[in-house]
């Protein structure tokens, strides 16, 4: 509760600093960094994504400015006494209705789509240097997790090795999570929820001491948080395994250095020791995926060249070469076409010999 | 071989009892039987066409001399379908022997044989409805014609003799016409009367606009007077009559030319009946056709005509001069638009003449948009040739395929490819020329010919830009003033969040909002151009302000409400 009371706290201090321009009768202003491409900066140093020292200011009487302004102060006030006052966490989506109406004598809705108050609430991140989940505002939850682990969830305790063939739902926020016993050599993160189930059923994290973690497509700010956790409370190293495509790639690539959307949150989120284990375009060869080839369309291409340039895979020539290979072929090709080698391949052969011979990808 | 015998002698038969039968047929019963060809095909197009003609002789009529037209047209309703229709101008009235054959005998005119910008052009017009008045009522013309103020006016009846296309005089007088000179024209004929679209009304109003130095009263079968009144004292720049240009005419005429010309030699011909021929051009035009300069014109045989025509039109000649076309000009096109459409914005091109086959002829565009004009509908597309307002056979003419062939999208109108575009607009587009070449006889469509497209796409691809600036900058203002609206509304919203963020009053941090508004005012409006509308958003905001005043107690009310529910909620 003492974390809430602080993030009341910066809530009404933001409330506050727009009182005192409004009691000195200036055009009240909302100043904050700027959060678009420009002002996006990778940090060399800690390998990470960053805003950088832009700033942008808000004016209320400016017509451009003036509903996001409204909205930002609309959602910092239900915030505050909503949930914090209360103790209680909501989604993004909840706060959405929370805040949506029509405003009186207009046709104009205060916010018209969910869009306009996730933005508000990720203004209010960056205003105040909180968390959405400090704010008790949590995302969606999707992924699962499997292991030899056991953690007290609000009074819960979980055992993540008994959970049945699903495994654990990992909730939208893991910040507050206990845990009491790790018992683990690494963490396998994986891009698609089929393969966690495939090496939950062969029982993949008890035979090699492991945990495994998926979700779908991109990786949720709650399993970037628990990845994070593990990777710096327990040292564990994180492998991640996604298709050999441009956007799995990706995957890996918002997990080690962080997005352009949360850059403001990329110290919180991000992990430089990620590997990535597979399937890497060296794979394919090797086990004979060819056959399973899914040709490259323009948009793969374009992406490609995108993602090659970005500042932290231009000089990697490791990764240089995964997209000359991909470019190459002309193809990309998914983690399940392992299957065809036996429906246990990947538990048994392939993830193990990777993991013994430390072939990982930086 | 019988049969083929009895054939050929009823042939024989047959071709002399048609000897018999053929003989000379008068215009005048030509055009009894095809009315159609003149405009009369329909009742109501009648009253319309009797109307139009007089009107353009009277507009004619006075512009030649010189005086500012003051023109009266009464129709009066004498039964059903019998109306009586009186057109009166200040002209210089018709001297007494022409009156007879000015207005009952066909193509009898003073306008056909000149090259000079004109209303009426061939002589059948005002004698057809005559002719047409006379055919459905069997009542004369009756003309009061006053020349100067010592004359006394002359009164006289008229009938058309059919057969022979020559007036008849029923009954003639002199009297005192309390009037300096003028004429006036009046018909009885059988006719329709209506509103809208092609209706006299309209008509009259058309001819205001584009004739802004006309003064026109108006009194309708319904006894409504309308008064089209004047709005500027400038005549037309008067139109100077040219000589034909070798350009522009054709073998026939060249050859009609030669036998009646009075010139002595084949140049002096060329230099004195046509314009821009100088010796030296003669000489060229002689020598290619392989011509003697000194042939008596009257002596060249076909060959040798041909030869010359063929001549002129591969020499080159400077165009014909420009001023035998009186063009209304962009001001008073934009005058005559201002007296007779109320609109927001208005403005007008008008082109430089162009020559297109030896005939000069020049475009105009004028436009009012916005104001009492349909704001869903199509633009309200009027045509002019020579200041006559096109009322029929809209979808037939050069003008409309113009409009139509151009993007006005890009402009601020919508519209859908092909089609004339939407929106509160009303266009002008008039077509000035010696020449106005029509598809029928009735005059109510102009020919699709390249040139006339081409210029009339241009003037209407100007004015288009115009407007376009004119729209973006009024949608930008109007846009900028509801926005401004909203902040007002925006006030109490962001009070009442504040207030539950901070625990402030609601009601003070309101009111410092409300003038921090006030002071900003200045800069929030920089941006909006209009000077009304600037006025009608401060006036608005204040009326807001007032409203928001009263409302304090009813919101305070609604607060209170809004609180127990969530407190409701809440326990639930």
């Amino acid at each position: 509760m003492a974390s809430d009371t602080k993030s009341k706290k910066v809530l009404e201090d933001f409330g506050n600093k727009i009182v005192d321009q409004i009691k000195k009768g200036k055009n009240p202003q909302i100043e904050m960094s700027l959060r678009n491409l420009s002002n996006i900066v990778y940090d060399t140093k800690d390998k990470i994504l960053k805003l950088g020292n832009k700033m942008s200011s808000r004016e209320f009487f400016n017509v451009a400015h003036s509903k996001k302004f409204l909205q930002t102060v609309e959602v910092a006030s239900v915030i505050k006494n909503e949930l914090l006052s209360s103790g209680k966490h909501s989604s993004l989506r909840d706060v959405f209705y929370m805040v949506k109406r029509t405003i009186p004598g207009t046709n104009v809705n205060l916010v018209d789509d969910q869009t306009e108050s996730d933005k508000a609430i990720e203004d209010l991140e960056v205003i105040t240097d909180f968390s959405r989940e400090q704010l008790h505002v949590a995302a969606n939850k999707m992924g699962s997790v499997a292991g030899k682990v056991i953690i007290e969830d609000k009074g819960d305790t979980i055992d993540w090795s008994r959970m049945g063939s699903g495994g654990w739902s990992i909730p939208s926020i893991t910040d507050e999570l206990i845990f009491k016993k790790v018992n683990a050599k690494y963490v396998l993160y994986m891009e698609k929820a089929a393969v966690f189930e495939r090496l939950n059923e062969d029982k993949f994290w008890e035979k090699n001491d492991c945990i495994i973690i998926s979700s779908q497509g991109q990786t949720t700010r709650g399993i970037r948080r628990l990845l994070q956790r593990l990777y710096e409370e327990y040292k564990l190293p994180i492998y991640v395994l996604t298709d050999n495509d441009v956007y799995g790639f990706y995957i890996y690539s918002v997990i080690k250095y962080g997005s352009i959307a949360l850059a403001h949150a990329s110290e919180r989120l991000t992990i430089p020791g990620v590997k990535f284990i597979g399937i890497t375009g060296d794979d394919v060869l090797k086990y004979d995926l060819k056959k399973h080839y899914i040709k490259l369309d323009e948009k793969d291409y374009s992406r490609i060249k995108q993602v090659s340039e970005y500042a932290w895979f231009k000089d990697n020539k490791d990764w240089q070469r995964q997209f000359k290979l991909m470019k190459d072929a002309g193809a990309k090709v998914e983690i399940q076409s392992l299957t065809s080698k036996g429906i246990s391949f990947i538990s048994e052969s392939y993830l193990p010999e990777k993991i013994k011979k430390k072939e990982f990808l930086e | 071989m019988l049969m083929s015998k009895d054939s050929e002698v009823k042939e024989v038969i047959k071709a002399e009892e048609l000897a018999l039968k053929q003989r000379e047929i008068s215009v005048s019963e030509f055009f009894t039987k095809n009315r159609h060809l003149l405009g009369f095909d329909s009742p109501a197009k009648a009253i319309l066409m009797a109307v139009k003609e007089a009107v353009d002789n009277s507009l004619d009529a006075t512009e030649d001399m010189r005086v500012l037209p003051d023109l009266i047209v009464e129709i009066k309703q004498l039964s059903e379908n019998k109306f009586k229709i009186i057109i009166e101008d200040n002209g210089p009235g018709i001297v007494k022997e022409q009156i007879p054959k000015v207005f009952a005998k066909l193509l009898y005119g003073s306008k056909f044989h000149r090259l000079k910008g004109s209303r009426g052009q061939q002589g059948i017009g005002i004698s057809a409805a005559v002719l047409y008045a006379q055919l459905t009522t069997g009542k004369p013309v009756v003309i009061t014609s006053k020349t100067s103020p010592k004359q006394k006016a002359h009164h006289y009846w008229l009938h058309i003799n059919t057969v022979k296309n020559e007036p008849e005089i029923v009954k003639e007088e002199s009297f005192e016409w309390n009037k300096d000179h003028g004429t006036k024209v009046e018909l009885e004929l059988e006719g329709k009367y209506q509103k809208g679209k092609q209706s006299v009304d309209e008509f009259l109003k058309q001819v205001a606009i584009v004739n802004p130095h006309a003064k026109i009263i108006y009194i309708n079968p319904l006894n409504e007077k309308i008064e089209y009144p004047r709005a500027t004292n400038e005549l037309p720049v008067e139109a100077q009559e040219i000589k034909p240009h070798p350009y522009g005419i054709e073998l026939g005429i060249l050859i009609k030319m030669l036998k009646s010309s009075e010139s002595r030699t084949v140049s002096s011909f060329l230099q004195n009946d046509f314009s821009r021929i100088s010796s030296t051009t003669a000489k060229e035009i002689c020598d290619k056709a392989n011509l003697d300069v000194k042939l008596k014109p009257e002596e060249l045989d076909l060959a040798q005509s041909e030869n010359l025509y063929k001549s002129m039109q591969n020499t080159k000649i400077i165009a014909p001069p420009t001023n035998c076309i009186s063009p209304i000009g962009e001001e008073l096109l934009v005058k005559g638009l201002k007296k007779e459409i109320n609109a927001d914005f208005y403005t007008a091109v008008s082109r430089s003449p162009v020559v297109y086959k030896g005939r000069p002829f020049l475009l105009e565009v004028g436009i009012a948009y916005g104001g009492d004009s349909d704001k869903e509908g199509q633009v309200r597309l009027m045509r002019f040739a020579n200041r006559v307002p096109l009322l029929y056979q809209q979808g037939a003419c050069a003008i409309t395929e113009s409009v139509q062939g151009i993007n006005w999208r890009p402009y601020g109108l919508q519209q859908s490819t092909g089609s004339l575009p939407y929106g509160p607009l009303v266009l002008v587009v008039h077509m000035a020329s010696v020449w106005v070449p029509f598809t029928s006889e009735s005059k109510d469509a102009i020919a699709h010919y390249e040139d006339i497209i081409k210029e009339v796409k241009l003037a209407l691809q100007e004015c288009g830009r115009r407007l376009g600036i004119f729209i973006r900058k009024n949608v930008k203002a109007k846009e900028q003033k509801e926005k401004i609206d909203l902040f007002v509304k925006y006030i109490p919203e962001l009070s009442g969040a504040l207030s539950k963020l901070t625990g402030e009053k609601e009601n003070m941090l309101t009111e410092e909002l409300t003038k921090i508004l006030h002071k900003n005012m200045k800069d929030l409006l920089s941006s909006v151009e209009n000077k009304e509308l600037k006025e009608e958003i401060k006036q608005d905001m204040v009326e807001q302000q007032e409203e928001m005043k009263e409302n304090k107690f009813s919101k305070k009310d609604k607060e209170e409400k809004k609180t127990k529910q969530t407190k409701l909620l809440k326990k639930v």
